[in-house]
């Protein structure tokens, strides 16, 4: 059975999908499906509470919530998208000299990754959030950075385990140069398992670009991000709670919706790692 | 063992090193000039003349990763900057809340994680393992930060259970523990769950239930003594999240911890205590996972006995 007869049966999986696919057209269409422009304040409805004229309230300014949630799906897909691809690039690129070169420059890399895994998480990413200032394309490259460490492990495993098999010994021997055994043998082998790993680590990313825009170290204000409207809310959580917690939400319902395909993907692609965590 | 220990030991000073020298590199590749980015752009020229002599930035990068290295191996982590007080003293005083956060959270974490596990495993594709595994889904997808802010809403504000936020008595820690243990209670009942239902289809499990031992007891003895090698691998790794996690949970409850500590610092573009900061959590990180694998002799007498 192939792998998407697999992914369909299962029925979370498909929830997963369906709620990935509104997000990226709430993404996209935003202009046209947001009831109201994100940024339109009317200090009269500040607070509104949700129904009526705003579905999900209004927030301190009286900013439409709904319409700055619908909005917030941009931020939150781009960066996890684009901090994915850093980390997925960074990995591949790196654990392939590290799996080839073996010796000295392998060693001294691992020690390297060693030390950035060894950063609690979200550690790591404050730190460079906090060198590099706060802002949209730092906190990509902060959260890209952050999963690099693990692919590069993934695919220098990878790498190590096919170099010593018999197909690539004999193209090695036939005089293959690295980039084609790269492309023909190794990303043939790892690429279902990185597809599964960058779609486990967007929910991972969006996760971490809220905590980082929560703290104030992220995403910057007027930008509607889910994160940094879970901290505006905060601060009038305990008179208008919704202006806090429905962002959130949203937030829950992005990282399900990844977390779910993404466990759905490695059933499919990988069906001897069913039922593991 | 004690060989073992030691060199275990050993291994972490590189990484520590290592830990120190990403954290200085970051703050020296920071755009502009720190000094100036910490005093504001109102300084006086005199000010940031001694804040860079005393934080001696004329240095090459090497001679004072080094010197940073000598101080702190002497105990000397620098003087914040906004306070003026030794970092150490300042770090004194914020580590004993993040540790009793972090340590409550592990706890629940651990009893609570096993506990939904086993019985998910004992009872696969029940009503319970269903809502089970349901519950750990939504526990492994919900920020923590706003899991805080809904637990404040509920107990609170609307049942006026607990304190909003604070420290100083065991109704404080309530909400904030369970907040940071929520992920890694998903995290151990998933890994418990599949841990314990690969014990159960081993043979030594059916040699035992063939015998004639009770249920509990191959559960107890055969089963979950097996199973708890890779749920403790799992809590090591989870440490990790944990103090990550207080970072948030801090911020949330306006728990006096080091994370809130650090977030300051950060704001204050106080970096000296920053970089205290960052090390004493990397430090935790290493211990931690140091004191699990040292309990993989105690679980399995297999392993360690080499040295």
């Amino acid at each position: 059975m192939d792998a998407w007869a697999r992914f369909r049966r299962n029925r979370l999986a498909l929830v997963g999908l369906t709620l990935v696919i509104v997000l990226g057209l709430s993404a996209v269409l935003a202009p046209w499906v947001a009831p109201y422009d994100p940024a339109r304040q009317s200090l009269i409805e500040k607070r509104a509470r949700p129904g009526g004229k705003f579905l999900l309230g209004a927030d301190e300014f009286g900013r439409d919530i709904l319409s700055r949630v619908i909005y917030g799906s941009r931020v939150a897909l781009l960066v996890g998208l684009l901090s994915a691809a850093i980390a997925v690039l960074g990995g591949l690129v790196l654990g392939t000299v590290a799996g080839f070169a073996g010796g000295w420059l392998d060693a001294v890399m691992m020690r390297g990754l060693e030390i950035l895994l060894a950063f609690p998480y979200l550690l790591l990413a404050l730190a460079i959030v906090a060198a590099l200032g706060p802002g949209a394309l730092n906190t990509t490259i902060a959260v890209g950075i952050w999963g690099v460490p693990a692919v590069t492990r993934i695919v220098r495993g990878s790498v190590l385990a096919l170099r010593e098999t018999e197909y690539v010994g004999a193209a090695r021997a036939l005089g293959a140069p690295v980039p084609a055994l790269l492309r023909r043998h190794i990303l043939p082998n790892i690429v279902p398992g990185l597809i599964v790993y960058a779609t486990l680590f967007m929910a991972n990313a969006i996760l971490l670009e809220a905590a980082l825009s929560f703290l104030g170290l992220g995403v910057q204000p007027p930008v509607a991000s889910w994160g940094l409207m879970v901290s505006t809310g905060r601060d009038v959580l305990l008179v208008a709670p919704h202006v806090a917690t429905v962002p959130g939400l949203a937030i829950m319902v992005a990282v399900l919706a990844f977390n779910l395909v993404g466990d759905g993907l490695r059933d499919a692609l990988d069906p001897r790692l069913r039922g593991s965590t | 063992m004690l060989t073992f220990v030691v060199r275990r030991l050993l291994l972490a000073v590189p990484v520590l090193l290592g830990v120190v020298f990403v954290v200085m590199l970051t703050v020296d590749l920071l755009p502009g000039d720190a000094v100036t980015l910490m005093l504001g752009e109102h300084a006086t020229k005199d000010a940031v003349a001694k804040l860079r002599d005393h934080l001696g930035l004329d240095k090459p990068f090497a001679v004072r990763y080094l010197e940073y290295v000598g101080r702190v191996a002497r105990g000397d982590l620098g003087r914040s900057i906004q306070q003026n007080r030794p970092v150490a003293a300042e770090l004194a005083d914020a580590w004993p809340a993040t540790l009793q956060l972090t340590v409550a959270a592990l706890l629940i974490a651990t009893v609570a994680g096993i506990a939904a596990g086993v019985a998910s495993a004992v009872w696969p594709n029940s009503f319970f393992d269903a809502l089970a595994r349901l519950g750990s889904l939504f526990g492994l997808s919900m920020p923590i930060f706003w899991t805080g802010l809904v637990l404040i809403v509920v107990f609170s504000l609307w049942l006026n259970w607990l304190p909003v936020g604070g420290a100083g008595s065991l109704a404080h820690l309530i909400l904030p523990a369970f907040t940071l243990a929520l992920p890694s209670v998903a995290m151990v009942s998933r890994m418990t769950r599949s841990a314990v239902l690969d014990v159960l289809r081993e043979d030594y499990v059916r040699t035992a239930r063939a015998k004639g031992l009770g249920e509990l007891w191959v559960l107890g003895r055969h089963t979950l003594r097996n199973a708890f090698i890779p749920i403790l691998t799992l809590l090591g790794l989870q440490s990790g999240q944990l103090m990550g996690g207080a970072v948030l949970t801090e911020t949330v409850f306006a728990w006096p911890g080091l994370g809130r500590l650090m977030v300051k610092a950060i704001f204050a573009r106080d970096y000296v205590l920053l970089q205290g900061a960052v090390l004493v959590f990397a430090l935790a990180f290493v211990i931690v996972n140091l004191l699990v694998d040292l309990s993989y002799g105690l679980l399995d007498p297999r392993v360690g006995r080499q040295g």
